[in-house]
């Protein structure tokens, strides 16, 4: 393959000077047409819910003294991990509040959306080719890259701009406008950060998915460094410094206003930019610098049934959700000794809420609600592994299988299985988690299966949102996406209903209101039967839907 | 049994488009049967009918004397497809995927497997997603071919192959033939299927509308002539079934009915004939016998 290095255009059309970049404008516009649905839902997405969030703070902490319970929180080096280094900790302000507590969180939606955006401009349009048409036109080699970089800055320059108006127009006390602009600014700095490394793995990576992928892991990598320093003292320590969400926490936004540690950001922000240009000019067009990895060249006993297809498809994705249920479970888990003390200051709102969940503690009750949250997040496993057969059949990699001596009953059920026992792995995982970290708070062995047997009594709740999915794609296989539905209904009444007052029957409606909330009560066995049957009889009509009628093929 | 394929009456449709409009046929066993036609004739949608992936409307359907919709996996251990569009798994390698599906089959032949791979010349070792379209063929076409398999669906199995792998392919059709195994194989690349197969039917518009085997074809057609003479030819006009005719000193060139042929060589010999070359109906010129009102309308000048 020839490098395009020596190519030379028409002066007239693209002089000399804005060679490699030429063209760029168009493309940005061309990015702003494509995408002005999906820039604006991350935008208003993301800039809406910090805002939102922020001005329902007051609604929880009517008392300085309970901000100031939440600020002795903070202590525990676990929830600063999670969170931020803790400034402004001996007098907990809003603002104070918003910065430690909302940056980190907020840090992984703006990177997830600056990387996501800046790969599917650059590399997944060279992998699928439609970038060779582009760049045999008047595009100059580093236009396109450019084109993205210039859109997603100014996506997070957006959203820091928003941000920062809307807190500082909320009107909530400590949080004036000079401040949330540097909060808005700190946050942008992250997302252009992280548009800056997608720009570079682009160039590494040959594949769309592999170049998301190590954004991603560079993502959680900088992230860790700075949990580490955040946990080692509070206020940060010297790994703290060495993070560009560090950096942006380190501003002490609401506290000292500092903007200078933003310079950092940006110049390690032009410094990727300048690699990225400089590597995307050595190689050649749709390779990568690093060589795909090899694999096995004959198949393993595990790849001889249907099952064990299934299996490697889903396995990754299993052993990702685990470590992260198991990851919840042993962070919430270790919290458990200081519920009471934290619970006894917030507003009478949450704590009525907590006690109408009726367990004999408060600590019985928030454990059962974290429990819940447990059971509506497997679901969301449970929902995206059945939705795979889904994928499978629409991409054209049922027909092969279908084709061979495999049914379509066992084709379909090792993906159910797989769904389905999955989610019970999962629910164990967190219960194990959360009751060992509990266990050892409360110094109460017997927590431990109390609380594996909370989790795992959503099992029939879980099954339930998959056979919902199983029978929605044997029986009109287009709607199959509205097996989310389950999901987004029980997240919403779960978290809300008893919060809003709503009526009793929008409990009902969901199959997680009907699971009994262990554990603070007791465990009653009818409704988990009555969902287990349900759930059955759901992936038997889905599995007969599926044998009779057609599989859907492209062309 | 001496019927791989019978097919009667099939119609399906989708929606208000009638993909398969009453299509009959038979595909006996041992042979290599070209199934010709155009994209959006319906050949796909009648080999996946013959999978039992589609249901059939209305007509009657026996593969290997099995019913493939009722039947399908018992038939699926005696049969192999390979796809028109081949999609892989992206993390699994070719190798990988050639195992899977031939065991799902039932098994397979590993010595055959692995001269397939060199004869291919495919690298089982590389990730599905890293396969060109025509690596991804390659793939489908060995899980396919080191089966054992009685009967072969293949579906426009070389419309990603360069031509060298073209000639391996038919190469390992034709030793698969010589064991007894049975090919439908559908093309729209006429040259491979002439060159295969020993029926052929041409399908067009979800119906058959010729079928029968090459030569019986090429009978029903024209042959062209083009002879050198030592004596202006001259009095051939007269002839029956003579087109074309084009003569400039000593070299004549027309083409003739079938059943004509006989005379207008035995007429040319009276000439002196210094050399002769005749071009049999090309697949292209039997195509365009069926598809000739369309391009009329068209006004396609060939």
């Amino acid at each position: 393959m020839t490098n395009t290095a020596t190519r030379e255009r028409p002066p007239e059309v693209a002089p000399e000077r804005e060679g490699a970049l030429a063209g760029t404008r168009a493309l940005i516009r061309f990015i702003l047409r494509r995408d002005r649905i999906r820039l604006a839902v991350w935008i208003a997405a993301i800039a809406g819910s910090v805002v939102l969030f922020a001005a329902s703070l007051p609604q929880y902490y009517t008392e300085a003294s309970q901000r100031q319970a939440r600020a002795e929180l903070m202590e525990n080096p676990g929830l600063r991990a999670i969170a931020g280094p803790g400034y402004g900790l001996d007098d907990y302000t809003f603002g104070a509040m918003i910065a430690q507590e909302f940056l980190s969180w907020t840090a992984i939606f703006v990177a997830l959306m600056s990387f996501l955006l800046m790969v599917r401009h650059t590399r997944a349009e060279e992998e699928t080719g439609r970038a060779e048409l582009v760049r045999s036109a008047v595009v100059g080699r580093h236009a396109q890259t450019t084109a993205a970089l210039t859109v997603v800055i100014a996506a997070n320059l957006v959203i820091g701009l928003l941000v920062g108006l809307g807190l500082g127009s909320s009107g909530l006390d400590d949080v004036p406008m000079g401040s949330s602009l540097l909060f808005g600014a700190a946050l942008a700095s992250i997302g252009i950060v992280f548009a800056a490394v997608a720009a570079v793995t682009a160039q590494v990576n040959e594949h769309a998915r592999g170049a998301a992928g190590l954004s991603g892991a560079v993502f959680a990598f900088f992230y860790l460094v700075r949990a580490a320093g955040d946990m080692r003292e509070i206020g940060g320590g010297v790994l703290s410094w060495l993070s560009p969400i560090g950096w942006a926490q380190q501003t002490r936004v609401y506290v000292d206003d500092r903007w200078w540690p933003l310079l950092l950001s940006f110049a390690l922000a032009v410094v990727l930019v300048v690699v990225a240009l400089r590597l995307s000019a050595r190689r050649d067009f749709a390779a990568g610098l690093v060589q795909p990895r090899r694999g096995s060249p004959t198949g393993s006993r595990l790849l001889s049934s249907p099952l064990g297809l299934a299996w490697r498809q889903h396995r990754t994705s299993v052993m990702w959700w685990g470590a992260a249920m198991l990851a919840f479970g042993l962070g919430y888990g270790a919290l458990a000794g200081e519920v009471e003390r934290y619970v006894a200051d917030l507003s009478e709102t949450v704590q009525e809420w907590l006690e109408e969940i009726g367990g004999e503690t408060i600590i019985d009750s928030w454990l059962a609600v974290l429990a819940l949250m447990v059971g509506v997040t497997v679901a969301v496993f449970a929902v995206l592994a059945v939705l795979r057969p889904k994928s499978e059949e629409s991409a054209g990699r049922a027909e092969p299988v279908l084709a061979t001596a495999v049914s379509r009953g066992r084709w379909l059920g090792s993906h159910l299985a797989v769904a389905l026992g999955g989610s019970v792995l999962l629910l164990l995982l967190a219960g194990l988690g959360l009751g060992i970290t509990a266990s050892a708070a409360l110094g109460d062995a017997s927590v431990v299966p109390r609380l594996v047997g909370a989790t795992l009594a959503y099992t029939p709740a879980v099954w339930l949102t998959v056979g919902v999915g199983v029978a929605l794609f044997g029986l009109a296989p287009k709607a199959t996406m509205l097996a989310w539905i389950v999901i987004a209904y029980a997240g919403f009444i779960g978290m809300f209903a008893e919060l809003l007052g709503l009526p009793d029957w929008t409990m009902d409606l969901s199959p997680f209101g009907h699971v009994p909330l262990l554990p603070a009560v007791g465990m009653r066995w009818t409704p988990v039967v009555v969902l287990t049957l349900i759930a059955a009889a759901l992936v038997a009509v889905g599995l007969a839907g599926f044998r009779r009628r057609d599989l859907t093929t492209t062309a | 049994m001496d019927t791989a394929i019978s097919i009667s009456g099939l119609v399906k449709t989708f929606g208000s488009t009638r993909a398969l409009d009453g299509l009959d046929l038979v595909v006996e066993t041992g042979k290599v049967h070209g199934f010709l036609g155009p994209n959006g004739a319906g050949k796909t949608t009648t080999l996946r009918i013959l999978l039992g992936l589609l249901r059939a409307d209305a007509g009657q359907a026996a593969v290997l004397g099995g019913d493939p919709w009722t039947d399908a996996v018992e038939l699926h251990r005696r049969l192999a497809y390979v796809p028109g569009d081949v999609e892989l798994w992206p993390t699994l390698t070719g190798g990988e995927a050639i195992d899977l599906l031939a065991r799902l089959r039932g098994g397979l032949d590993r010595a055959r497997r692995d001269e397939l791979l060199v004869r291919f010349d495919l690298d089982p070792t590389k990730k599905g997603r890293t396969y060109s379209k025509g690596n991804r063929q390659k793939v489908a076409i060995v899980a396919a071919l080191a089966s054992g398999a009685e009967l072969l669906l293949l579906d426009e199995p070389t419309a990603g192959l360069d031509p060298l792998m073209e000639v391996v392919f038919q190469d390992v059709i034709r030793r698969l033939r010589a064991e007894g195994r049975s090919v439908l194989l559908s093309s729209h690349i006429l040259a491979q299927v002439e060159k295969l197969a020993d029926e052929i039917s041409i399908i067009r518009l979800g119906r058959i509308v010729q079928t029968g085997t090459l030569a019986e074809m090429r009978h029903l057609t024209r042959t062209t002539v083009e002879a050198l003479t030592a004596a202006p030819v001259t009095g051939l006009e007269a002839l029956a079934g003579i087109h074309h005719l084009e003569a400039e000193d000593g070299r004549v060139r027309f083409a003739v009915d079938g059943e004509h042929l006989n005379a207008a060589i035995k007429h040319l010999s009276g000439f002196g004939i210094r050399g002769l070359t005749s071009h049999p109906p090309t697949l292209e010129e039997l195509m365009l016998r069926h598809y000739g009102d369309e391009l009329a309308e068209t006004g396609d000048e060939r």
